[in-house]
C-alpha cells in the first residue's frame, strides 16, 4: 500500500524552478542597490526607481512561467 | 487538474484553490456578462472621477490641509513619473498617466478591501484592455510627433546600425516594439494579481478547513497558523497592489518618452 498520494500537475515544480531563476535576479538587484547606496546615499532615489522597473521586468518571466503553467494542460 | 490529497483521513472532500475561482455567474441571478469583477471594474471608474472632481473643487493659491494631501499624491504621479520619464513636454499625459494609475490601484486595492475580496484584474481582459489602451497611446504619440513614417523609420531602424544589419535588427525592433511591449504590460499586471490572489485563497481556504474538518489536534493548529499567516500575506499584497499599478504607470510613460524620443 501507498503512503501518500499525490495527484496532481508536474507543471507547478516547472513553474517552482523558473521562481529560482528570477528569486535570483531580484536579489542581485537588491544587492546591488544596497551597495549603491551605501557608496553614495544620495542617489538612493534615482537608483530605487530603477530597481523597481529592473524588479517587474525580472519578474515578469515567474508570472508568465505561472501563467503558463496554469494555461499548458 | 486534479486535487492534491495530502490530508489522510479528513472528514470533508477538501477542494485545493484553482482557476475555478476566478470565474463568476452573474450577480444576483443577473446575464452571465454582469459579473463581480465588471461590476468592480465600473465601481472604480466612478470612484476614481468622483474622487478627483472632489479633490479639485476650491484649489486656493495657498493650499488647506486637505489640498496639500491631494496635491502630495498628484505630485508624486506628474514630478515622479511623468516628468521623470516624459521631459519637458510631459502636461499632455499627466491626466492619462494619473488616471490609470488611479484607476488600477483602486481595482488592485479591492483584492484586500473586505466587501470586494477580488482583484478586477485577476481576469486577464481587463488587463488587456488597459495594455491595448497604453499602446494606441505610445503608438499614437509616435506618429504625432515625427509621422507615419518617421515614426515607423525611428522604432524599426534604429540609426547606427551598419545597413546590412537590418535584415536582422528590424524584425526584433519590430516584436519588442510593437509586439512584446502590450503582452508583457498585460501579463505582468494579471500575473502578480492572478498569483497574489491564489496565494491568499491557499492560505485562508487551506486555513480555515484545516482548522475546521481537520482529523488531529495538529492540524488544527496549523491551521490557525495558517490563518494568521495570511495577514502577513494581505500585507504583502498591499505592497504589490501598489507596485503593480505605479510600475503599469511607470512603463506607460517610459514608452510614451521612447517612441516621442528625437534620437531613437
Amino acid at each position: 500500500m501507498t503512503p501518500l498520494v499525490i495527484n496532481g500537475s508536474v507543471n507547478m515544480i516547472g513553474a517552482g524552478l523558473a521562481a529560482i531563476g528570477s528569486g535570483i535576479g531580484v536579489g542581485m538587484i537588491f544587492a546591488s542597490v544596497i551597495q549603491g547606496t551605501a557608496r553614495q546615499p544620495e542617489a538612493r532615489g534615482m537608483m530605487m526607481g530603477t530597481a523597481w522597473i529592473g524588479m517587474a521586468i525580472v519578474e515578469a518571466l515567474f508570472i508568465l512561467a505561472l501563467a503558463f503553467a496554469f494555461v499548458i494542460k | 487538474m486534479r486535487p492534491l490529497i495530502p490530508l489522510e483521513g479528513a472528514t470533508a472532500s477538501y477542494e485545493p484553490p484553482s482557476l475555478h475561482n476566478f470565474q463568476f455567474g452573474g450577480i444576483y441571478g443577473g446575464p452571465d456578462w454582469l459579473n463581480r469583477p465588471l461590476v468592480q471594474a465600473v465601481a472604480a471608474a466612478i470612484i476614481v472621477i468622483a474622487f478627483w472632481l472632489w479633490a479639485s473643487r476650491q484649489l486656493k493659491t495657498v493650499p488647506t490641509r486637505r489640498q496639500f494631501v491631494f496635491e502630495y499624491f498628484y505630485e508624486f504621479i506628474r514630478n515622479g513619473v511623468a516628468r521623470d520619464a516624459l521631459g519637458h513636454d510631459f502636461r499632455k499625459y499627466v491626466p492619462y498617466l494619473l488616471g490609470l494609475f488611479s484607476f488600477i490601484w483602486v481595482n488592485n486595492l479591492f483584492e484586500i478591501f473586505f466587501l470586494t475580496m477580488f482583484p478586477t484584474m485577476a481576469n486577464i481582459g481587463y488587463a488587456w484592455a488597459l495594455a491595448i489602451i497604453a499602446w494606441i497611446v505610445y503608438n499614437w504619440a509616435g506618429v504625432r510627433r515625427h509621422g507615419v513614417g518617421g515614426y515607423l523609420r525611428r522604432s524599426l531602424f534604429p540609426s547606427g546600425v551598419p545597413a546590412p544589419l537590418y535584415v536582422l535588427v528590424t524584425p526584433i525592433e519590430f516584436m519588442s516594439n510593437i509586439l512584446i511591449r502590450p503582452l508583457t504590460l498585460g501579463l505582468r499586471l494579471f500575473g502578480n494579481m492572478f498569483a497574489g490572489h491564489l496565494v491568499v485563497l491557499v492560505f485562508v481556504v487551506g486555513g480555515s478547513y484545516l482548522m475546521l474538518h481537520g482529523s488531529q489536534p495538529i492540524y488544527h493548529v496549523a491551521g490557525v497558523v495558517s490563518l494568521l499567516f495570511s495577514f502577513l500575506i494581505f500585507a504583502l499584497e498591499l505592497l504589490v497592489c501598489t507596485l503593480q499599478a505605479y510600475i503599469f504607470t511607470v512603463l506607460t510613460a517610459q514608452y510614451v518618452a521612447s517612441s516621442i524620443a528625437d534620437e531613437h
